[in-house]
């Protein structure tokens, strides 16, 4: 647990960066801070590892203030993460991992063979540890980060911004499988965004700061998007919340009816035979596109016939796949699969639309919904779009 | 062999045959100049390194520091030699004169690049490695210093070089090494036939030992960052 305490940040040239900061990062959870540029998050952040000190107030490890340990054991204790890595551009890529272990006095050998494992967890192919930072991108590098940062097995992990630099495409990669490491872990995170959107994405509980440095709201994700606390925050969460709610509602049995399909590789039917759109799975019901019969009658059913626009609603999953898989679908019809990708049938918007009006609270972003043990942070993931089956 | 010099042709080209007629002394003196162009480079960097970190580390400092180091390149090398002595309260034509005044040199050379180069360290990989927890003095051996290899390495070039010719000037006021080989050329010189062997072997060997040093200290830094080749790739 991270507990600031009535915590003020005044710059020597009168920045107010942090303003009498009360919050509680709570143990095993992601608390995220987000808030337009400026706000103080990266000060907040900072003073956590006392990189930055409070100019009032103090900050809390558990039952320690942090004041009163030595600065570089607390920071040896605490795993840190920014945006473009940071890597020590001299040392290897397994050296640069195992840097905290070497320093808490690990034996070379094992520091090694510890930092070769993580690699892999962070999804970094083994070949790339006797490389040079330099030689690595972006997104890798940002990988290595984390994996350094992880290293010494520290409770606590702060991260700024550390998804930012790298393209929408890797960046979303990355907060899955952080995601998932996380669920492994189960660190005790803050993480620094200005983007809503990956704070909703990741946070267990989210923290919305103004400029000045005043928390204007801390809740779940879900709480945010339905309950803004004032003007700012309803702004700042943005236009379409209402929808975006609709990711935490999940775990509902959705309607379903059998679908007609063609195997990929089989021969299209004719025109009259089938309606306008088929469905296209492979040879275990994967899902893997869309046919339109009028264009495609009689021919092979191959890669380039499909259209891949429409997503995937995984059963059980959230209504915002739901609706969105209806909405994306040329037929109309949402795709719904289970688990494991295979085709369960299609349901129709008019169905998944009841279902979100039996509901509770507005667009049904129930407040209890969504708030347990770290499942929101998946939802987003759930409307895979129809391309690959599992992501 | 005889040792007479006035059995060697005058022309600037018989500079090699003058070299095998004295070869003995004539190595003696390139060993002297190397290591006096060497030793205090070395003992410059030495001491450079604490005050380039400093002036690093307090920002106050630097322009104090980089201002005295400037003053102290424009003394003349004849000056500095003359002025050593007294100084120090050493002797005239004494052992250290030469070292020490170069040494001066290379202080004033090499504290400008250990600064620069500790500043060539990004602000990222600065803040990365006081978040992991290096103490100041570990960040400083074990990264920042490491960073720098390539932007000290280079002033050590223009260091070594430079001392090269600066100990030559040295020759030219007594201190056996290179530099006599031009006052030696000199004296043999009468009026209207000047005397050149001596005069190009030591500019031969003076340039061939510039470049050696050079090469050793540029092998030296590829030695020390085989990252920024990887990087190159
Ligand atoms: N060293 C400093 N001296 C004076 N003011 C500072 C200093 N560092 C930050 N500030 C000011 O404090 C405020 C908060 O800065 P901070 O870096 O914490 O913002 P941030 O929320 O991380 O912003 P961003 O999203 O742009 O990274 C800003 O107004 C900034 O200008
Ligand atoms: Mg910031």
């Amino acid at each position: 647990m991270i507990r600031f305490d009535n915590v003020t940040k005044r710059y020597p040239d009168g920045t107010v960066a942090v303003d009498s900061l009360d919050l509680t990062a709570e143990t095993g959870k992601i608390t995220v801070f987000v808030g337009p540029s400026g706000c103080g998050k990266t000060t907040s952040l900072r003073m956590i590892n006392r990189m930055i000190e409070p100019t009032q107030g103090s900050i809390w490890l558990d039952d320690r203030d942090t004041s009163t340990i030595a600065t570089h054991e607390l920071r040896r204790r605490i795993g840190y993460v920014i945006q473009h890595a940071g890597l020590f551009p001299h040392r290897t890529i397994v050296d640069n991992v195992a840097t905290v272990p070497l320093l808490l006095g690990t034996d070379r050998k094992k520091a090694r063979s510890d930092a070769m494992d993580l690699l892999e967890r962070v999804g970094l192919d083994r070949g790339f540890a006797k490389r040079y930072p330099a030689q690595l991108s972006g997104g890798q590098q940002q990988r290595v980060g984390v994996a350094r940062a992880l290293a010494a097995d520290p409770p606590v992990m702060l991260m700024d911004e550390p998804f930012s630099a790298v393209d929408p495409v890797v960046r979303e990669q990355l907060q899955d499988e952080f995601l998932r490491l996380q669920d492994d872990l189960g660190k005790t995170i803050v993480f620094v965004t200005h983007d809503i959107d990956e704070a909703i994405k990741l946070g267990d509980r989210i923290a919305v700061l103004r400029v000045g440095g005043h928390l204007a709201q801390l809740a779940t994700p879900a709480d945010l998007l339905a309950r803004p606390a004032d003007a700012f925050v309803a702004g700042f969460v943005g236009r379409d919340r209402g929808y975006r709610a609709l990711g935490f509602s999940e775990g509902h049995e959705l309607p379903h009816h059998e679908e007609p399909t063609v195997r990929m590789g089989e021969t299209a039917p004719a025109a009259s035979e089938a309606a306008e759109w088929l469905l296209a799975v492979d040879g275990e019901a994967h899902p893997q596109g869309w046919i339109n019969v009028e264009q495609t009658a009689g021919r092979e059913v191959t890669e380039e016939l499909l259209y891949r626009g429409g997503t995937l609603a995984t059963q059980g999953g959230s209504l915002r796949a739901a609706l969105d898989a209806c909405l994306s679908s040329p037929s109309g019809r949402g795709v719904v699969v289970d688990e494991n990708h295979r085709l369960l049938g299609s349901a129709q918007l008019d169905e998944v639309v009841q279902l979100i009006k039996s509901e509770p609270g507005p667009a049904g972003a129930d407040g209890d919904t969504g708030t347990g043990t770290g499942t929101q942070g998946t939802s987003g993931a759930t409307a895979a779009v129809l391309q690959k089956g599992p992501a | 062999m005889s040792g007479f010099a006035n059995e060697v042709s005058s022309s600037p080209l018989s500079f090699w045959s003058y070299f095998m007629d004295h070869r003995s002394a004539d190595l003696q003196l390139l060993w002297s100049h190397t290591w006096l162009s060497v030793v205090p480079v070395v003992l410059g960097l030495v001491i450079a390194l604490p005050l380039g970190w400093l002036s690093n580390r307090f920002s106050w400092s630097y322009p104090p520091i980089m201002t005295v180091s400037g003053l102290l390149y424009t003394i003349p090398s004849i000056a500095l030699f003359v002025l050593i002595p007294p100084l120090l309260h050493l002797d005239q034509l004494s052992e250290l004169q030469v070292p020490i005044a170069l040494t001066v040199y290379s202080v004033a050379l090499l504290v400008r690049v250990v600064a620069d180069g500790l500043g060539s360290v990004s602000e990222d990989t600065r803040q990365a490695a006081t978040a992991i927890g290096f103490t100041p003095l570990a960040r400083l051996l074990k990264v920042d210093l490491p960073i720098a290899v390539p932007v000290i390495t280079a002033g050590l070039r223009v260091a070594v070089v430079s001392n090269v010719s600066i100990v030559a000037i040295a020759g030219t006021i007594g201190f056996q090494n290179l530099g006599n080989l031009f006052t030696t050329g000199y004296q043999l010189s009468s009026g209207t036939s000047p005397y050149y062997p001596p005069i190009v072997l030591g500019l031969v060997l003076c340039v061939i030992l510039a470049l050696a040093l050079d090469a050793l200290v540029i092998l030296a830094g590829r030695g020390l960052t085989p990252w920024r080749r990887a990087a190159r790739g």
